[in-house]
């Protein structure tokens, strides 16, 4: 069953195209990594999924209904954060939980809130004001929010900014046990791959406001094509013969060293043509992550 | 929309800010009438000049109500400016803040959230009225007395007896409230506009003064537009303290001159109420939330 | 011019007597008020002034032998000549410190009424001369025009009732002439308020009244001087 349906999304700021022509589908109890550099337009999709921006064009289906005409059924089952943790800095914690409790129809009781608390680690400083918490509380604060009344889908804008190491690690955990062991969906964005890897089931990729793939991560990252880095006895050298030479369609354009997106039984032939160019080998490293992924394909498009 | 109510009553409530409103009441009717407590006579000399070179007013001239009267007189002209610092935030506030994204995702309507607001805004506007009323009307009651109103206007004097004015007050607050919640609705509508909290509050005030100002000049050219202006009509109150008199030039207890005139300026503060509010409300609605 | 000479040839002989010159008529009216020694009467007081509204109040109206008169609103401001209401017959004659110039008969309302003028004796009397109109069957006086030093002329006029037998009217009307009034707008904070309404009410009259209608009296009970 599919949880969010995006069909051909445009959105237009005057002469900008923030998203262009953008589709794509979650179904439920997928951990959806929404991938993209500052701009591309991760922040303006998610927005548009919470109605707070208009869609220039194009439908937004989410549990089967549009946006636009069960708005409030819809937000119901929607638990967000977006972008930066802003909240009531004259508000405590417990202040905001119980405020927000209000705005749902579902009974939030005090135990609810007090669970919710324990859960994003702010049980000790539930009663201080929100403008003496540093950013990661804040980010914490917000996940509790989001969280608050139990929503099947969560989504969930650059959640570990401004977290220490072990926040990182607490919400990449906490995201993890949401969805494998209460079942629920959750669109996670974030410019940090490596976090999206460790937690992500499928992944899109935006740039300029456009999709540049999108699927599950085992597929996208294909085990047959590795992408490699080259360290060679004289790399400009090296580089030339290999522009010259077939092995051009592999090389991935990146400002220093050779990289090479290679289907990893050409590698020893790659080996041999440059040892006979005269140029030795001295290491080939594998890079086959999802960050080598995104860059080789920005990269391309750039 | 209860919800969205309570949800902004006690966020407002909680804010250092709206208690700037109340202080600044209190501080300036506690210090007005501390002085008319102290050398009202000389004030009350002063207003009475022409009239006691002809008669002999005798009786408590400064009492509770005239004080109560010459406060909203000097009050309600600056009370918009306090309402303006908390209604044209109410919006704006929340999207320089960055929280309206987080209210505009909750499974409420803009417009249920824009009309939440704007109550929540009103029952604030009218709690801080009320403060005023209690602070001008009765506790002047208390240090003064009360007797009968003696008004001096610009042209005549209005004598009004002690046990009809209570009402006039009444009525004269309700009035109020309407001028009041135009401000607020002007407030929300330049909040809904902006996004920053500045902006808003000094240009709701900046209209106010501006409005006034035409209202108050009486240059021809001006006072075609004079009618249909909300700050034309947001001091008639006063007519609550005007009254009929019969052929025989006596008073009539109980009557106001010009009832037809508290009605258009009622009319007119609605409609604007309603026109600054829906237009907020369509604003709000058409808005992409950045913030 | 002849007026003037009659005038100061009574005064002649007035300073050659010892005591007031007093006249048979305001003997007799006199003799009337000396019927009461003090009153305390109940009545509604009106103020007539072109830029007062005022509604009809309820007054007590106190008084004691000679000259000490009270008017007092009940529980309210009350708006009085200034100056005139002390300015009743009984004051007038209860100091016995004038002369007494009998001038004529002039008709008032009807009646044929005697016109006696009132010069004081006492230079520290406030009035400068008074004009007293009175009906010499029933010894009653309808009608004062009284001059004062300091605060202009003051018409009072009366009229009889059911007290008429002890010289006390049923209704008093205080005449005097009113000065423009005007607050600048900036004291009133009326600022545009170019009403029709209000433009009305610009004084063209000048003239002013206070009348007291009395409804009863209660005479010679004993009055404290406190109450003044």
């Amino acid at each position: 069953m599919s949880v969010i349906q995006v069909n051909n999304v445009s959105k237009h700021f005057g002469s900008l195209k923030a998203v262009d022509g953008l589709s794509f589908e979650v179904q439920a109890g997928q951990v959806y990594g929404f991938l993209g550099q500052n701009g591309s337009g991760k922040s303006t999709t998610i927005r548009m999924l919470l109605s707070l921006i208009h869609p220039t064009s194009g439908s937004i289906e989410i549990f089967g209904h549009t946006i636009q005409s069960n708005r409030n059924k819809v937000l119901e089952e929607i638990g967000a954060i977006i972008e930066r943790p802003d909240l009531y800095p004259y508000l405590s914690a417990k202040e905001h939980l119980q405020l927000f409790a209000k705005l749902r129809s579902k009974k939030i009781t005090p135990a609810t809130i007090e669970e919710t608390l324990i859960k994003v680690g702010l049980q000790d400083r539930a009663k201080d004001k929100v403008q003496t918490f540093s950013l990661g509380m804040k980010q914490r604060l917000g996940i509790g929010i989001a969280l608050l009344h139990n929503p099947s889908l969560i989504i969930l804008d650059e959640p570990t900014n401004g977290l220490d190491p072990q926040g990182i690690s607490d919400i990449r955990n906490l995201i993890q046990r949401l969805a494998k062991e209460e079942g629920k969906t959750i669109l996670v964005s974030s410019h940090i791959l490596s976090e999206i890897e460790q937690m992500a089931s499928h992944i899109l990729i935006l740039h300029k406001g456009k999709k540049l793939a999108e699927g599950p991560i085992q597929t996208l990252l294909d085990p047959n094509k590795m992408i490699v880095h080259l360290k060679t006895t004289n790399d400009p050298q090296a580089l030339q013969i290999i522009l010259s030479g077939s092995f051009s369609n592999y090389l991935l354009k990146r400002q220093e060293g050779i990289y090479l997106s290679i289907p990893h039984f050409e590698i020893p032939l790659l080996n041999e043509f440059l040892v006979n160019a005269g140029v030795g080998l001295i290491n080939v490293e594998s890079k086959n992550s999802l960050e080598d992924y995104f860059l080789q394909l920005t990269s391309n498009t750039n | 929309m209860k919800s969205i109510i309570s949800f902004e009553l006690y966020k407002i409530f909680r804010r250092p800010r709206t208690y700037i409103a109340f202080g600044a009441i209190a501080a300036l009717i506690i210090v007005i009438q501390f002085g008319l407590k102290i050398d009202g006579k000389s004030y009350s000399d002063f207003l009475m000049k022409d009239i006691n070179d002809t008669l002999t007013v005798d009786g408590n001239v400064l009492n509770g109500y005239l004080i109560c009267y010459i406060l909203l007189q000097l009050l309600l002209v600056h009370v918009p400016l306090l309402v303006a610092l908390i209604a044209a935030d109410m919006l704006s506030g929340e999207a320089n803040l960055g929280t309206l994204r987080l209210l505009f995702s909750t499974p409420f309507t803009r417009t249920q959230w824009v009309l939440g607001k704007f109550i929540a805004a009103s029952i604030y506007t009218i709690v801080l009225l009320i403060w005023l009323a209690f602070l001008a009307l009765f506790v002047s009651m208390w240090v003064f007395g009360t007797d009968d109103l003696f008004l001096m206007k610009s042209n005549y004097v209005v004598l009004i007896e002690k046990n009809d004015v209570l009402w006039r007050y009444v009525g004269a607050f309700v009035f109020a409230s309407f001028s009041l919640l135009t401000v607020t609705s002007l407030g929300f509508l330049m909040s809904s506009i902006a996004n920053n909290s500045i902006g808003p509050i000094v240009g709701t005030m900046s209209a106010i003064v501006f409005f006034t100002i035409l209202s108050t000049l009486n240059i021809p050219l001006f006072s075609i537009i004079k009618p249909y202006l909300f700050t034309t009509h947001m001091n008639n109150w006063k007519e609550f303290f005007d009254i009929q008199v019969n052929d025989n030039n006596e008073a009539i207890t109980g009557s106001i001159l010009n009832v037809a005139k508290i009605k258009t300026s009622l009319m007119v503060l609605s409609a604007h109420i309603v026109l600054f509010v829906s237009a907020a409300v369509l604003i709000t609605k058409k808005k992409d939330i950045l913030s | 011019m002849k007026k003037k000479y009659a005038i100061a040839i009574l005064l002649f002989f007035c300073f050659q007597a010892t005591h007031a010159q007093t006249d048979p008529l305001i003997e007799k009216v006199s003799q009337k008020l000396a019927l009461v020694n003090d009153y305390v009467a109940e009545g509604t007081m009106k103020t007539n002034v072109s830029f007062i509204k005022a509604s009809l109040g309820k007054v007590k109206v106190y008084f004691k032998k000679p000259n000490l008169l009270k008017i007092k609103k009940e529980g309210g401001i009350s708006l009085l000549p200034k100056g005139g209401v002390s300015l009743t017959i009984n004051s007038l004659l209860n100091t016995k410190q004038y002369i007494a110039i009998p001038m004529g008969v002039q008709p008032f309302k009807g009646k044929a009424l005697n016109v006696v003028k009132l010069v004081p004796s006492d230079e520290k009397l406030d009035w400068v001369i008074s004009t007293l109109w009175i009906d010499p069957s029933t010894a009653l006086v309808y009608k004062t025009f009284t001059t004062t030093k300091d605060n202009g002329s003051y018409e009072i006029t009366m009229e009889y009732g059911s007290y008429a037998d002890l010289g006390l009217p049923s209704k008093i009307i205080f005449s005097f002439n009113t000065k423009d009034y005007k607050l600048p707008n900036g004291i009133t904070l009326e600022f545009g308020d170019d009403d029709a309404a209000a433009k009305q009410n610009a004084m063209k009259n000048k003239k002013g009244t206070v009348e007291i209608t009395y409804t009863n009296y209660i005479v010679n009970k004993g009055l404290s001087n406190s109450m003044f």
